[in-house]
């Protein structure tokens, strides 16, 4: 096996969005978790009375759930619940132009590019801070053809009839006691309407940036994509090394109707101090097509499937995963698709790479319900493994009420071999370049999806030496 | 006589963490520009010796040299071999999937230039048609992942197009010929030939089980390993008589010693 110091040349564990910023927030609530908290934030939104109770039975239904048992260990996590901020909120209201952001926090998402990521490439970009948005912008191009590209608030207070009609039908509050915890709580996150036929070509981007020590960021997005629509939302993630854990436990809904596209991608890369518990699920009607990009790279646990319910005749849902796992870190994360319609297809393809005291768990669930004749489905999992104490695992769950169904599935584990750094050196390459070519080659079905700068963030995490000092 | 190309005295070596030595006083030498067939049974230490020669980290040499244009490269990391100019065109060549040939060649070649110097990305292009072209390769195959669902042809035309794109100063050939078909055989061998006509100063050293090979490639020497030593060395005659009458022969004289 290659050595270990080869290993850490290659830079994975490198982390260089560690900065903290100094800020000065309007308002911060006590630490831990009541009815006190939820009543402040929703009353802090200036929200409609159904949203406060819809909160309130949610918290309830939290505290009815217990804790869940398998995946990532979650001994600690109540502990650190009791500490963390619910709610912090940055400044007063959102801004339409960086120029308004207060300039602490619009330097922290210059650092982290965001502003010239908007500029180049985007079709729209929000920004979260803390709790809550601090920026939202979209183009006028796409304004002019209807799209909505909003903060979830901004959502509620100017669309309430389209926010309420889909608002919690996707993922349900008791759906899970994360999702319960996120209807109680949820701040920030966004509110996308894609009008019918209309193609939004290049991305909408929205960055979530948490600063302060244990913190708690629960955003909730909801995305309504029409008839024939089509577009591209790209979230990414970081925070600062703190040695106090942080928590973040999102909820994403997304209604794809009939023949519409959507892409949904994650790069996220939080800090290592950071538990993140997402739900993300699609709605998929008739001839629709949902993809889901999830690329989990930082965090201490994640778990997370993003999920396609295909509901309509020949709906066709793809989820493509990769994961990280070095030393402290378990990526328990997958994908889940739901057959329930004739003719549906899905393919869930995973990659996970695991390091040192890492552990990568591949959790998936493959469901046909009875009269989704003609259903297929196709599930390939691959992990690699860079050294002895590293470890991985699967965990398929296929459930078929269909006989008519055509199901696949295909797992391995690969070690980097000594044959394959043997070749590769006997080439000319240096044993941490080799290495790397091996990584990039075992990611590259991923990361050849990706637009080219993601593609490139990706590849930065396995280059072949150490950057300077981290944040 | 000038410094041989390469120079290999009383090397012996073994499965690193094992007993038992596979090489037990390996003495040879290769001249600039000449082409030596290694022959030998299954087991003789053939293979370890080329893996040895390119610096495979499961094998520990416990004693002896391996002189490469007069330098000692024990010392020398596989990759650090690779760009003093020794290939070794591998028997069971491993797969890299989603890597590129194209890509990995390119990599392997800027590994050989100064840091920060790249070479054109064109000029790289040029030649790694022309060398496919040489060994009737497809030129589909440069986007295809290394190794990853080749053929045994495939794999090993993969080798010798290295070798011309990687050009080295010493080729060692570990049973190139087995599994091909004539057909691939002939291709194979007459991309090595071309290569050797090309730079006159390249050696090669080629393995093999069977003598079919030799009918394509003219070696200067023959030689034959038996139980871990060069057991005898001759002109190109050698093969035929080992062809004629197998390896019986040398047994009873390796025995008789």
């Amino acid at each position: 096996m290659p050595r270990n110091e080869t290993i850490t040349e290659l830079g994975l564990d490198e982390y260089k969005y560690g900065f903290v910023t100094e800020d000065q927030p309007v308002f911060k609530a006590v630490p831990g978790l009541s009815e006190d908290i939820v009543r402040q934030i929703s009353h802090h939104k200036e929200e409609p009375d159904w949203m406060l109770e819809f909160r309130l039975k949610a918290l309830e239904v939290y505290y009815s759930k217990p804790m869940p048992k398998w995946g990532g260990d979650l001994s600690k996590l109540e502990d650190t619940l009791d500490e963390i901020y619910f709610y912090l909120k940055p400044q007063d209201q959102m801004e339409r132009s960086w120029d308004d952001v207060p300039q602490e926090i619009k330097d922290t998402f210059e650092k982290l590019g965001i502003p010239e990521a908007e500029r180049k490439a985007l079709a729209g970009v929000g920004a979260q801070y803390e709790s809550e948005m601090v920026y939202h912008s979209l183009k006028e191009q796409w304004e002019e053809q209807g799209v909505i590209f909003e903060s979830i608030e901004d959502g509620l207070a100017k669309h309430p009839e389209l926010f309420r009609q889909y608002f919690s039908t996707v993922v349900p509050t008791h759906d899970n006691k994360f999702a319960a915890l996120n209807s109680a709580v949820w701040s920030g996150g966004s509110f996308v309407y894609i009008p019918k036929g209309v193609k939004v070509e290049i991305p909408l981007q929205a960055y979530f940036r948490v600063n302060a020590e244990r913190m708690g960021q629960f955003e909730r997005t909801l995305i309504i994509c029409e008839e024939g629509a089509e577009a591209h939302y790209i979230e990414g993630c970081t925070a600062p090394v703190y040695s106090t854990d942080s928590f973040h436990s999102g909820v994403i809904e997304i209604v794809v109707k009939k023949g519409a596209r959507f892409r949904y991608t994650t790069i996220q890369n939080w800090s290592n101090n950071m538990y993140n518990l997402v739900t993300q699920r699609a709605l998929v009607h008739e001839e629709a097509k949902m993809e889901w990009l999830d690329g989990n790279l930082g965090s201490k646990l994640t778990m997370k499937y993003p999920s396609c319910y295909l509901v309509g005749e020949r709906a066709h849902g793809e989820i493509l995963s990769i994961a990280y796992a070095g030393d402290g870190q378990h990526q328990d994360t997958g994908g889940k698709v739901i057959h329930a319609a004739p003719n549906t297809t899905s393919q869930i393809t995973s990659k996970s790479i695991s390091k040192g005291l890492g552990r990568s768990s591949y959790r998936g669930l493959c469901k046909v319900y009875d009269g989704a004749e003609g259903a297929k489905s196709n599930v390939e999992c691959d992990a690699l493994l860079l050294d002895e104490t590293s470890r991985t695992d699967t965990y398929p769950y296929i459930e078929i009420d269909e006989n008519t169904a055509s199901i696949g599935h295909e797992a391995t584990v690969s070690k980097v071999g000594d044959e394959q750094l043997f070749y590769l050196m006997s080439r000319g390459l240096d044993e941490a370049e080799a290495m790397a070519m091996i990584v990039r080659g075992f990611i590259e079905p991923v990361a050849k999806e990706l637009p080219l700068e993601y593609a490139i963030e990706l590849n930065r995490l396995i280059e072949l030496e150490m950057e300077g000092s981290v944040g | 006589m000038s410094e041989p190309l390469l120079s290999i005295r009383g090397l012996r070596a073994k499965v690193d963490g094992e007993d038992g030595e596979i090489l037990r006083g390996v003495d040879l030498d290769v001249q600039r520009g000449e082409v030596h067939a290694l022959m030998g049974p299954n087991g003789s230490g053939k293979s370890t010796l080329a893996k040895v020669i390119a610096g495979h980290p499961a094998y520990e040499v416990t004693a002896g040299e391996i002189l490469f244009e007069g330098e000692d490269v024990l010392e020398l990391e596989p990759d650090e071999r690779s760009r003093a100019g020794i290939f070794l065109a591998f028997q069971y060549p491993a797969e890299i999937p989603g890597v590129s040939i194209a890509n990995f060649l390119r990599t392997a070649v800027n590994a050989r230039l100064g840091e920060g110097e790249e070479m054109d990305v064109f000029g790289f292009q040029r030649t790694l048609t022309e060398k496919m072209e040489m060994l009737k390769m497809d030129p589909g195959f440069a986007a295809r992942y290394v190794n990853d669902g080749f053929s045994g042809g495939e794999k090993k035309r993969n080798e010798i197009l290295q070798m011309a794109v990687l050009r080295p100063a010493l080729g060692v050939l570990d049973e190139t010929d087995s599994g091909l078909d004539i057909d691939a055989l002939k291709i194979v061998a007459s991309g090595v030939n071309r290569l050797s006509e090309a730079d006159e100063a390249l050696g090669v050293l080629l393995i093999t089980h069977y003598k079919r090979i030799l009918n394509y490639i003219r070696p200067d020497r023959v030689h034959v390993m038996m139980a871990g030593r060069i057991a005898e060395s001759g002109g190109a005659s050698l093969a035929d008589k080992l062809e004629a009458e197998g390896y019986d022969w040398l047994h009873r004289a390796v025995a008789a010693v």
